[in-house]
């Protein structure tokens, strides 16, 4: 036994520690280019959805705006708007929101709206639903979300933004309707924001944009 | 004690002293991801692949790591390699990645990894403990595979569905035998009613196997 233990365990832990963040360093720098690319594929894949039918200029992605917490929009999380463009005129605006009432927190969802705030589109990103009864609001799973395609503000008006259990417009889930609920009040929310600040939402300087380009 | 072969050495990690079936450890994930077939197989395989290289690490360093400190440098190495895999399962199998989401950070708990640290690594030269963590490892991943393709075939009515999330290419919904199934079975009180079915399954077998090793009388040959 050594007459300073405390002082060679210390030296072995911080050796041992060393080796170790150098192998997760090492990790990293062979994977992250990958893993940038893997989540920007996502991203693109994930906001088709909300692209179909629509005639627009590639670049989407780059058109992003982050909007950060607290904003109007649904969620207490940062908010994403993509603009979506044909030529110099806007055509769509994509939102990702968050449904804050879910079943088991927060839904984060894909938005679409056109320049005349009608939904092109809605799909699911992110959910911790129960499988079998909640998670049906994916599109891998049911149709649901697609009952949302071509409505608006007006259509239904106001008071019919519910699932027909409420008196409102919208299937429910069988079994589940609080997943339901919580994601047919961020789509009206995002309607009302969308209405309100349509021009701004287009001036905005995309991110890692000092100001607007004429 | 002779020294075991390798056939015996599987024989342990897979069947009599399976960390999942027999010691029960690591239940945590292997309650929450075995939902389907390819959850399984991708954490099954995580698993396998950090016990094999914790195993590996602990043994070659076990000569001058003072008792007192091994468990803070087991947590060292266990989440540093657990880190590692995370990355690789981002770069390579992003949609499995997204699948299990937060189990596979949380291998970093699964005590079956610490123990076979402790019990085994910890004593025994590097060969060996790079053996022990290969059949245990196994072992545990043969159990989430096989809860995993039982929930999946009760639950969801299909049997290897989204093998795609592994192998790349289009979405695979697998063999469907029925649409739709029995919804137990994949929420989280079918997995411990299947955990339990199978943990009946392997005693039921070790009994009748006991039974019929005996010497046979004419009453038993059937």
């Amino acid at each position: 036994m050594s007459d300073t233990p405390v002082l060679k365990s210390g030296i072995t832990l911080a050796i041992i520690a060393a080796v170790c963040t150098s192998l997760v360093a090492l990790t990293y720098q062979v994977t992250h280019e990958r893993i940038a690319a893997n989540e920007q594929a996502w991203l693109e894949q994930s906001l088709q959805p909300a692209l179909s039918g629509l005639f627009f200029d590639s670049g989407v992605s780059e058109s992003k705006v982050t909007i950060p917490a607290p904003h109007e929009l649904p969620g207490s999380s940062d908010a994403v708007i993509y603009r979506v463009y044909s030529g110099d005129s806007p055509v769509a605006a994509l939102f990702i929101v968050s449904a804050r009432d879910g079943y088991a927190g927060a839904i984060r969802l894909l938005v679409g709206i056109d320049i005349n705030g009608t939904v092109t589109g809605v799909h699911v990103l992110a959910h911790r639903e129960t499988p079998g009864l909640g998670d049906r609001i994916e599109s891998a799973k049911s149709n649901w979300v697609e009952q949302f395609s071509g409505r608006s503000l007006g259509d239904p008006v106001a008071s019919g933004w519910k699932i027909k259990r409420d008196g409102g417009e919208f299937d429910q889930l069988t079994g589940a309707s609080v997943t339901p609920r919580a994601i047919i009040k961020a789509i009206k929310e995002t309607l009302i924001y969308f209405e309100a600040n349509r021009v701004s939402v287009f001036a905005a300087a995309a991110d890692g944009l000092e100001e607007v380009s004429e | 004690m002779s020294t075991p072969t390798l056939i015996d050495r599987f024989k342990t990690g897979l069947w009599y002293e399976n960390p999942g079936l027999v010691q029960l450890l690591g239940l945590c994930p292997l309650l929450a991801v075995t939902s389907t077939f390819i959850n399984g197989l991708g954490l099954g395989t995580a698993t396998l692949s950090v016990m094999v290289v914790s195993n590996a690490l602990v043994s070659s360093t076990r000569r001058w790591i003072r008792r007192e400190i091994r468990i803070p440098i087991y947590v060292l190495i266990i989440a540093s390699l657990v880190t590692c895999t995370e990355l690789v399962f981002k770069a390579w199998f992003p949609a499995l990645d997204r699948s299990l989401g937060i189990f596979i950070p949380l291998i970093v708990t699964n005590c079956a990894i610490v123990a076979r640290a402790e019990i085994f690594a910890s004593r025994n030269p590097i060969g060996a403990s790079i053996i022990d963590g290969l059949v245990m490892g196994t072992g545990f991943a043969l159990l989430l595979m096989a809860i995993g393709a039982f929930r999946e075939l009760i639950g969801q009515g299909s049997i290897m569905a989204r093998m795609d999330m592994l192998f790349g290419g289009e979405p695979m919904y697998g063999l469907v035998i029925v649409d739709g199934g029995f919804l137990l079975a994949i929420l989280p009180p079918g997995a411990f009613i299947s955990l339990g079915l199978f943990v009946a399954a392997k005693n039921a077998l070790d009994r009748r196997r006991h039974q019929t090793n005996r010497p046979m009388t004419s009453n038993n040959l059937r």
